[in-house]
């Protein structure tokens, strides 16, 4: 089971509290990730990545075991701890003031 | 008795606000979508009781909102979890220029601050515009500037764009708050008939439902351009219409209040007597055709009332001759602004009005403007206001 940690406006848009658990067949990578993050959620279609080109929002990064992973490919595995759902993966805004 | 609901949009979070005729007492309901910007919220004059709402943020990006019980619950349209095997909906927030050869128009260019050229990005929707017959038909203009349009309920989105690429967009160019679309006016009479205003292109018509446009431009002359009387260029900051005269416009641009009466075909300056022309609000009477409201700013460098005085002016006359009205608004030390949409009639007799400022607080008159009170006071920023008038 995978867990995502989301930031607080989007666990309120998604309407969810705490981590979202994901059960994912196959490569563990950021893209599956997501990708099921979005079947579960569709609300939340864009606000991490865009609709087109899939990239990553600019004012989003991606963190997990202590790591910046926003500049891996999408398609690289993320590391071992969060495929086995020892360690969550982080999705956090950037600190910009508001 | 028949009441009022007023849709109040702000830099962080939306309020909904409902009185009975009286207008007196006000509850108060929100915040909704706490933290987020709503630049707009509008209910649908088919279904009073299904409203759309503009979420934004400058993390996550734009969100559509929907609601089908006047604001108790809201969702985000087509965002069911999709089944296992099948991809996410989840279109409701898709605003994708249409650059296809079948429909579209190539993705060009517009002037930037600096005089260079940069392409369209879709940055956020300034207004929602729900049909006046469909209840799930609705338009959006966005920024960069573009008008798209729903005719599922908010599911998903298709520009219109003839617009965008008519042929004058290279000479387009964003005002200080971007280059947005921000005005939707829909001609009660025509249904192929829609204006539309742009933040600094200018106004525009379309004559056939959206597929070609022209602008409507002449008689504007703005000495901040490089050619004052360009056919494009202005910095329109609000278009207003009566529905019992559809071709009767009423225009409060970055300097100058303006009106036309034949559906844009030309404008007349009708300034008058107000102490400032620059300002971003206008409306109409919901009773009286020639009876418009404005809010006069100081300047285009100081966004706030002048001398510290939050007057409204209205004229009975279709411009020109203006008065005050301050009966009940802050007569010193008001330095708040009030945005472009952020006025609103309503239809009750006598007609009230509505406007929500920078500082925070919500204004109404229920007697057309002769004394006003804050209905809410410290709300955050206000960047929009929307009134229903229930049965």
């Amino acid at each position: 089971m995978i867990r995502v940690v989301l930031p607080p406006h989007l666990r309120t848009l998604a309407r969810v509290s705490g981590d979202v658990e994901l059960q994912i067949e196959g490569a563990i990578t950021q893209r599956s990730i997501l990708d099921a993050l979005e079947a579960r959620y569709p609300m939340l279609c864009g606000t991490i990545r865009d609709h087109v080109t899939q990239q990553r929002r600019p004012f989003l990064r991606f963190f997990a075991c202590e790591g910046d992973l926003s500049h891996e490919s999408p398609d690289a595995p993320v590391p071992d701890a969060v495929a086995s759902g020892a360690e969550p993966f982080f999705i956090i805004g950037a600190i910009a003031g508001g | 008795m028949s009441g009022v609901r007023v849709l109040v949009g702000t830099r962080k979070g939306a309020f909904i606000l409902t009185a009975d005729g009286k207008r007196e007492k006000w509850d108060v309901s929100g915040p909704h979508f706490t933290g987020w910007e709503i630049y707009h919220m509008k209910g649908s004059p088919v279904d009073p009781n299904r409203l759309f709402a503009s979420q934004t943020s400058g993390w996550f990006g734009q969100i559509i909102q929907r609601s089908d019980d006047g604001g108790k619950t809201w969702t985000t349209p087509g965002s069911e979890p999709a089944p296992p095997g099948a991809m996410p909906k989840g279109e409701s927030n898709k605003f994708v220029y249409d650059a296809s050869p079948e429909t579209g128009k190539p993705l060009t260019t517009h002037q930037w601050y600096d005089g260079t050229q940069r392409p369209w990005e879709f940055k956020r929707v300034w207004h929602l515009e729900p049909s006046l017959t469909d209840p799930d038909t609705v338009y959006a203009g966005v920024e960069d500037a573009a008008l798209f349009r729903s005719t599922d309920g908010g599911k998903s989105w298709h520009e219109l764009s003839g617009l965008r690429g008519h042929g004058t967009g290279p000479k387009w160019q964003p005002g200080a708050g971007g280059m947005c679309l921000h005005t939707i006016v829909l001609d009660p009479s025509n249904p192929q008939r829609i204006f539309i205003a742009i933040s600094a292109a200018g106004a525009f018509r379309t004559d056939d439902g959206g597929k070609t446009w022209r602008p409507i431009n002449k008689g504007l002359y703005s000495k901040y351009i490089p050619e004052p009387t360009a056919e494009v260029g202005h910095c329109v900051h609000r278009i207003a219409m009566h529905r019992s005269r559809p071709g009767v416009l009423f225009m409060q641009k970055h300097w100058d209040v303006m009106r036309t009466d034949n559906a844009g075909d030309s404008w007349q300056k009708i300034s008058g007597n107000l102490p400032t022309d620059f300002g971003f609000v206008i409306d109409v009477h919901a009773h009286e055709p020639e009876t418009i409201y404005v809010v006069p700013i100081k300047s285009d460098s100081e966004h706030f009332p002048l001398d510290g005085k939050l007057r409204v002016y209205r004229s009975r006359t279709g411009g020109n001759e203006w008065e005050p009205l301050t009966k009940g608004l802050p007569q010193s030390n008001c330095y708040v602004n009030v945005l472009r949409d952020a006025m609103a009639v309503d239809s009750l007799d006598s007609c009230g009005v509505y406007f929500g400022t920078t500082g925070g607080q919500v204004y109404a008159s229920a007697n057309a403007g002769e004394t006003w009170a804050p209905i809410v006071r410290d709300l955050p920023a206000v960047l929009s206001v929307e009134v229903q008038t229930l049965p």
